[in-house]
């Protein structure tokens, strides 16, 4: 047990990780220490999503290992929360915030069809954490999609995971739920020391917030401080093609050249002309 | 009209009061997730089909309930495995139906029993139900609620939210058979009452008006089972009340069935402008 509460929250050891007979990426080499704040970007297509699927043991690994708070990664494990990527409510759905928290926690559970007391009290306490109070008891149809997404961390947070993973959660963000949904993620890791693993198209939002960045992309991977490989040449050299990444006015602007369509997709709302 | 207690003396009548209790209990409780999991159609191809399944059972075992009953099965499992990738499970559900409609005709020629056995199917036919056909509804009544009960929450989960269900460990693709199973014995079962053309006033519409009401999920489900059941019951005793104007029982039940649901609707828009109205009044007060 001391093993698993000293040791890093995730770790890759040489993996590799194959879709349909394709490989990814591989000799993937990663820790991420409790507490640390890890983005992970890229182009569509080069497995970000699969590399938190394969921790939420929804995909195996075609090489290599993968540890989450020094286990192996299986389903339902209580020690990783998972926000999923952004998709809104259907607006008449027969369910509240409340509901969507306590799923968190006793979703899994066969038998009694309503939640627990202690469940209730803690979906509440978590409700309030994320300052989701006022419309937790709303149709979750009819809540924004910030509000959705607030309501999504608490869900993730019932079982008070070592790690936190998160599939664009700032998609049709407006740029202050953005922030929000950011500090609240943030504020997380620093008072309960979990782990947050997010991947996300968004480059700008998520700087003053991370540790580190995983960068995907043509198979291979670049890793570090966001100053160490959001420059052009790491990045030149990742995508293989000239890449220049630009700073201005306090903002990152990555500018795909020459055959390298792939490397705008990851810009989000920055500008991306290519050569 | 007519003295309702009177009729509730023979036994005929109990039993379809029995009998619509519960299928009301039934379908109200699986209608919630029907409307969650957008599944009227299937409800709509699963009663349809049972048609085909009874005329088979009509032929094969001179019993349209129990073919009705074993066909739910097999349809069931023939949408689960043509509609594989969620997506497309609507066309492959209509291509199943037609096709079964199309057979459910074609057996009927072979037939040459009392063609009413059948045509029971298709519109209903409560007032004759016989004591064996009110015990197997107990029985299939009493599977439902206890399935249903045991697997409420995982089912819940893999309804509202699949990708976040499946990571926690809810065995959603199974969880959807057993449901679709439960349906389709549900359905067949309803479709003894009003009709495999009248199923959806039960297996949906309960469900449609419960919304109306509350987002709660428990409460949901329990004003779906009590909408259901002053449906099913209430149209069975108006059809008694009525008799003399030979109004079949599953018309009256989809009536009550559509008379809650617009009640339901109505004091949604009252609700919702009430509410709306002391915010008006206080931006208005403050603006002057």
């Amino acid at each position: 047990m001391s093993d698993a509460d000293n040791g890093p929250a995730v770790r890759f050891t040489d993996a590799t990780l194959s879709v349909g007979g394709r490989v990814l990426w591989s000799g993937l080499d990663l820790d991420v220490q409790p507490g640390e704040f890890l983005a992970i970007l890229g182009p569509n297509g080069t497995g970000k999503t699969t590399l938190l699927k394969a921790l939420l043991g929804l995909q195996q690994l075609a090489g290599g290992s993968a540890q989450v708070a020094g286990q192996t990664p299986h389903r339902g494990s209580s020690q990783v929360g998972y926000v999923p990527q952004q998709k809104m409510f259907d607006a008449d759905l027969g369910l509240r915030g409340v509901d969507l928290v306590c799923l968190g926690a006793d979703g899994d559970r066969f038998g009694v069809p309503w939640s627990r007391k202690r469940v209730r009290a803690k979906a509440a306490e978590l409700i309030e954490a994320v300052g989701a109070t006022s419309y937790a008891s709303a149709p979750i149809g009819r809540l924004s999609g910030g509000e959705q997404q607030r309501l999504r961390i608490a869900q993730a947070l019932m079982s008070d995971p070592k790690v936190l993973l998160c599939d664009e959660p700032l998609t049709s963000l407006d740029l202050r739920h953005q922030e929000g949904v950011l500090e609240l993620l943030d504020q997380r890791r620093r008072q309960r020391n979990t782990a947050v693993l997010m991947v996300t198209h968004e480059i700008n939002p998520i700087l003053p917030f991370v540790d580190r960045i995983l960068y995907l992309a043509a198979g291979r991977f670049a890793q570090g401080t966001p100053d160490e490989v959001l420059t052009s040449e790491r990045l030149s050299r990742l995508y293989g093609t000239p890449i220049d990444v630009l700073r201005v006015r306090g903002r990152v602007v990555v500018v795909g050249g020459g055959e390298a369509p792939e490397a705008t997709h990851h810009c989000g709302a920055d500008v991306v002309i290519p050569a | 009209m007519t003295n309702i207690t009177e009729y509730l003396g023979y036994p005929w009548a109990q039993h379809a009061l029995i009998a619509a209790t519960l299928i009301g209990l039934t379908c109200g409780l699986v209608a919630p997730f029907v409307v969650m999991r957008d599944m009227a159609f299937a409800v709509h191809g699963t009663a349809e089909l049972s048609f085909t399944t009874a005329v088979a059972g009509l032929l094969i075992v001179n019993d349209a309930v129990t073919g009705a009953l074993v066909g739910s099965v097999v349809v069931a499992i023939a949408f689960a495995l043509l509609g594989r990738r969620g997506t497309d499970s609507n066309t492959s559900i209509g291509v199943v139906m037609a096709f079964g409609l199309g057979l459910g005709i074609f057996l009927l020629s072979f037939y040459n029993g009392f063609a009413s056995a059948a045509t029971n199917i298709l519109f209903g036919s409560i007032v004759s139900a016989s004591t064996r056909d009110v015990v197997t509804l107990a029985v299939l009544a009493v599977v439902v609620l206890v399935v249903l009960g045991v697997i409420y929450r995982p089912l819940l989960f893999a309804s509202v939210d699949a990708a976040v269900a499946e990571a926690r460990g809810v065995p959603v693709r199974l969880l959807g058979l057993v449901f679709l199973l439960l349906l389709s014995v549900t359905v067949t079962e309803a479709a003894q009452v009003v009709g495999t053309l009248l199923v959806l006033s039960l297996a949906i519409t309960p469900a449609a008006s419960a919304r109306r009401w509350t987002a709660n999920p428990v409460a949901f489900a329990g004003l779906s089972v009590l909408f259901a059941l002053i449906a099913a019951d209430g149209g069975l005793l108006l059809s008694l009340a009525l008799s003399n104007t030979n109004i079949k029982a599953s018309v009256l039940i989809a009536f009550t069935s559509f008379a809650i649901y617009l009640v339901s609707v109505i004091a949604e828009r009252l609700r919702s402008e009430r509410r709306r109205a002391p915010a008006v009044a206080a931006a208005t007060a403050a603006t002057t």
